[in-house]
C-alpha cells in the first residue's frame, strides 16, 4: 500500500513568551494511520495538537494539510475535527443536536442531517439517546457523543486529545478499543494525544514520543520498545534498567563498556573509545548466572522476588547499592543467597549515546565509582 | 442527653434566625401590610386617612391619564433595559475575557461610579446638559453649534439618565453568566465549521442567556420606579409609575392613592419575577 502524507509539520516552533514549547518539530502523517503523541505533561504534544487544528499558530514553520499550507486557515476552514479532553458537548443542546451541528453549519439538507445522526450514532453504539442532554449522559457517553459529533464531518484527520483521561480504567480499555475498531472502519487518520504509555503501544500504528518540546522518536510501536532512540524513550516506555558508562573497547560491532559496577558488552555501531553511553536493558531481558559470564562483570545479591501471576519480578542489588529489576517467568526463581553475575544477550541490549546537555551529569556519575 | 443537644440546637438557630427574622417582619413585612391597607383606605377633606374599606383607589387608578403614564413608563423601561443589554453585553464580555489586572480595573470602571449617590451624579448630568452647561459651552466654543441646544426634559434625557444609573446591574449578572462561559466550547463550535457569528448566535447567546434575563429583571424594575431620573433630567415630562406615587404622597397629599399605585408597582414586579422564574431564571441572581 502506497502512503500518502496526510499532514506534514515542517521545522515548527511554538513560543509563548519566553516559553519555547515546541522545538523544531518536523513530523510526517500518513492517510489512514493511527499516530500517538506520547509524551508527559508539558512536553508540547497538545499544543502540537492544537496547531493542527488551528487554534494555536505556529510561532515559524509551516503545517501542511493534503499538501496544503493552512496557516492562514481559521479552524472552521480546516478539514480536520478534534475531540476535546473535556469533551466540550454543548451544554444547551440535546445529543442529536450536538451530533448535527456541524452539518447544520455547512447548510446540509434536514433529512440528510437526521439520517446521518442516526447512523452516527448507531455506528457509536448511542442509538436512542439522541433526545437526551449532556448533562444526563454518563462520562463514557459523552465521549462517545464526542466523538460522533467530530467524525460526522468526515473529518480527513481526527485529532483527540487525552480523549479517555476523564475515564476510569476499566471503560477506558473498552473505549480503547472501540476507538482502534471506528478507527479502522471508517479508515480515517487519527492523531491521538496521550501520556498514557500503555494506551500508546496498544492502540498506535506509530508513536511519536515528544520530551521538552522536543521530537524525540517517532516509530511504530515495537520498535520504540525494543529499540529506543534516547534515553528518555527507553525509560519513559515501559521498564527498564539503565547503565551510564564509558566505551572502553571496540571489536567489530561489540563494544565493552566500563559502568559503575564492572564491565558490560553490547552492539553498537558508529561509536568510538572513551565514549559516554547509556545501556538499557528491559527487566525480562536481563539475565543472571551462578558463575562469571565472559564479558560481564557485574555482580549482584538477590534483595527480593515477587509472584505477579504468571511472572516473577524479582529486584537484585549491585555493591554499589543500585537497584536491578529482573522478570522471570514462575518456576524459574532466582537463588535467594550467594552472587549472581548479570549478563544479557547481545541483541537485548540497547547502547545509547549520552546527549550533550546531560553530558557533565554522566561524568559525575562515572566519577563515583 | 440527646434531649438537651437537641434542646441546644433549637435555640442556636432560633438565636441565629430571630434577628433576621425581626428584621424581616419591622423593616419588610409590617410596612408592606401597612401600605396594603392604607391601599383600601379614604381620606376626609382635609385629606387626612380615613378607615374605611373602599375600592374607590384602585378604580381611580384606570383613570385614562394614569394609564398614559403606565405605557410610557414602560416604554421608558423598555428602552432602558435594551440599551443597557446593547452597550452593556460588548463591556461584560470584554471584562470577563480580560486578564488579571486589566480586568479589575474595568470592573472597578463599573463600581466607582456607583460609591456616589445615585441623585448627586444625576443632578451633575443635569448640570452638564442643561442650556447654560458645560456640554453646550463646550460646543459652542467649538463652533460645531451656533445655538444652545435643549438636552434635558424629553424622554431621551430620562432614558440616557436610567442607563447611566442602572447599568451596572446589568453588568454584573452579565459577567456573571460570561466568565462560566466555557472556552473549549467556542473552540469546538468553531472546530465544527461555525464562523464568528454563528458561534455566537448558536452558543455564545443561548448560554449567556440567564444573564441577559436577570440582568433585564434587575433594570426594569427600578426604571419603573426611578421617580427622581425623570424628574431632574425630564421635567415632568416623562413621568414614570415612580412619579405619580412619589406625588400621591408629597404634593397630592393623598396616600391611599399612593399606596395603591404602590401596590400596582410591587404587582408588577412580582407578575415580572414570577415569569423570570417560570422561564427557568436563576432566582440566586437577582439576590433572593
Amino acid at each position: 500500500m502506497e502512503k500518502t502524507k496526510i499532514v506534514e509539520i515542517r521545522n515548527v516552533n511554538k513560543l509563548y513568551d519566553e516559553n519555547h514549547v515546541v522545538k523544531d518539530l518536523s513530523l510526517d502523517v500518513y492517510a489512514g494511520e493511527f499516530l500517538t503523541l506520547l509524551g508527559s505533561s508539558g512536553c508540547g504534544k497538545t499544543t502540537t495538537l492544537r496547531m493542527i487544528a488551528g487554534f494555536e499558530q505556529p510561532t515559524d514553520g509551516l503545517i501542511l494539510v493534503e499538501g496544503e499550507n493552512v496557516a492562514d486557515k481559521e479552524p472552521y476552514e480546516r478539514n480536520v475535527n478534534t475531540v476535546f479532553q473535556s469533551y466540550a458537548l454543548f451544554p444547551h443542546m440535546t445529543v442529536f443536536d450536538n451530533i448535527a451541528y456541524g452539518l447544520k453549519m455547512k447548510r446540509v439538507k434536514k433529512k440528510e442531517i437526521h439520517d446521518r445522526v442516526m447512523e452516527m450514532l448507531e455506528l457509536v453504539q448511542l442509538g436512542g439517546f439522541e433526545k437526551r442532554y449532556p448533562s444526563q449522559l454518563s462520562g463514557g457517553q459523552k465521549q462517545r457523543v464526542a466523538i460522533a459529533r467530530a467524525l460526522i464531518n468526515n473529518p480527513k484527520v481526527l485529532l483527540l486529545d487525552e480523549p479517555l483521561g476523564a475515564l476510569d480504567l476499566k471503560l477506558r480499555k473498552q473505549m480503547q478499543l472501540e476507538l482502534k475498531r471506528l478507527q479502522k472502519k471508517l479508515n480515517i487518520t487519527f492523531i491521538y494525544v496521550t501520556h498514557d504509555q500503555e494506551e500508546a503501544l496498544s492502540m498506535s500504528d506509530r508513536i511519536a514520543v515528544m520530551h521538552g518540546g522536543v521530537l524525540e522518536q517517532v516509530a511504530v510501536p515495537l520498535e520504540i520498545y525494543e529499540s529506543p532512540a534516547s534515553k528518555f524513550v527507553a525509560t519513559f516506555i515501559g521498564e527498564t534498567n539503565l547503565f551510564e558508562g564509558r566505551v572502553v573497547k571496540i571489536e567489530g560491532n561489540s563494544v565493552s563498556v566500563m559502568v559503575e559496577s564492572g564491565m558490560v558488552t553490547a552492539l553498537g555501531e558508529g561509536f568510538s573509545e572513551g565514549e559516554l553511553v547509556s545501556i538499557s536493558v528491559r527487566p525480562e531481558r536481563m539475565n543472571y548466572s551462578v558463575t562469571p559470564v565472559e564479558g560481564f562483570t557485574i555482580e549482584a545479591k538477590v534483595r527480593e522476588q515477587v509472584y505477579v501471576g504468571s511472572v516473577i519480578k524479582a529486584i537484585v542489588e549491585l555493591g554499589n547499592g543500585n537497584e536491578v529489576k529482573l522478570e522471570r517467568l514462575a518456576g524459574q526463581a532466582l537463588p535467594m543467597d550467594g552472587t549472581v553475575y548479570l549478563y544479557w544477550g547481545e541483541n537485548d541490549a540497547k547502547l545509547l549515546r549520552t546527549p550533550d546537555n546531560e553530558f557533565f551529569q554522566a561524568v559525575e556519575n562515572i566519577q563515583m565509582c | 442527653m440527646v434531649m438537651k443537644t437537641k434542646k441546644g440546637a433549637a435555640i442556636s438557630i432560633a438565636t441565629m434566625v430571630s434577628p433576621v427574622t425581626l428584621w424581616m417582619a419591622f423593616f419588610i413585612a409590617i410596612p408592606l401590610l401597612y401600605v396594603a391597607v392604607m391601599s383600601f383606605c379614604g381620606t376626609d377633606e382635609n385629606y387626612n386617612v380615613v378607615f374605611r374599606l373602599t375600592l374607590e383607589n384602585y378604580r381611580r387608578l384606570l383613570d385614562p391619564s394614569y394609564l398614559q403614564i403606565y405605557m410610557q413608563s414602560i416604554l421608558i423601561a423598555f428602552l432602558t433595559t435594551a440599551f443597557c443589554i446593547l452597550l452593556g453585553y460588548p463591556f461584560a464580555f470584554l471584562i470577563a475575557r480580560t486578564k488579571s489586572r486589566k480586568k479589575a480595573l474595568l470592573y472597578m470602571l463599573v463600581i466607582i461610579p456607583f460609591w456616589t449617590n445615585s441623585l448627586i451624579r444625576i443632578y451633575g448630568w443635569r448640570t452638564f446638559l442643561s442650556a447654560s452647561g458645560m456640554l453646550n459651552t463646550l460646543l459652542m466654543k467649538l463652533n460645531l453649534i451656533d445655538t444652545q441646544i435643549d438636552f434635558l426634559y424629553n424622554i431621551g434625557t430620562t432614558v440616557f439618565g436610567m442607563v447611566y444609573c442602572l447599568f451596572p446591574f446589568m453588568i454584573l449578572p452579565l459577567y456573571t453568566a460570561i466568565e462560566k462561559l466555557d472556552i473549549n466550547l467556542l473552540e469546538a463550535s468553531s472546530d465544527l465549521g461555525a464562523r464568528g457569528a454563528s458561534t455566537f448566535f448558536h452558543i455564545i447567546l443561548p448560554l449567556t442567556a440567564s444573564g441577559i434575563f436577570s440582568g433585564s429583571i434587575m433594570v426594569f424594575i427600578p426604571a419603573l420606579g426611578y421617580f427622581f431620573v425623570a424628574d431632574i433630567l425630564g421635567g415632568g415630562n416623562s413621568d414614570v409609575i415612580g412619579n405619580l406615587i412619589e406625588r400621591q404622597f408629597q404634593s397630592g397629599n393623598n396616600w391611599p392613592l399612593g399606596a395603591a399605585l404602590s401596590m400596582i408597582l410591587i404587582g408588577i414586579t412580582l407578575l415580572l419575577v414570577k415569569l423570570y422564574q417560570k422561564c427557568g431564571g436563576d432566582m440566586e441572581s437577582l439576590g433572593v
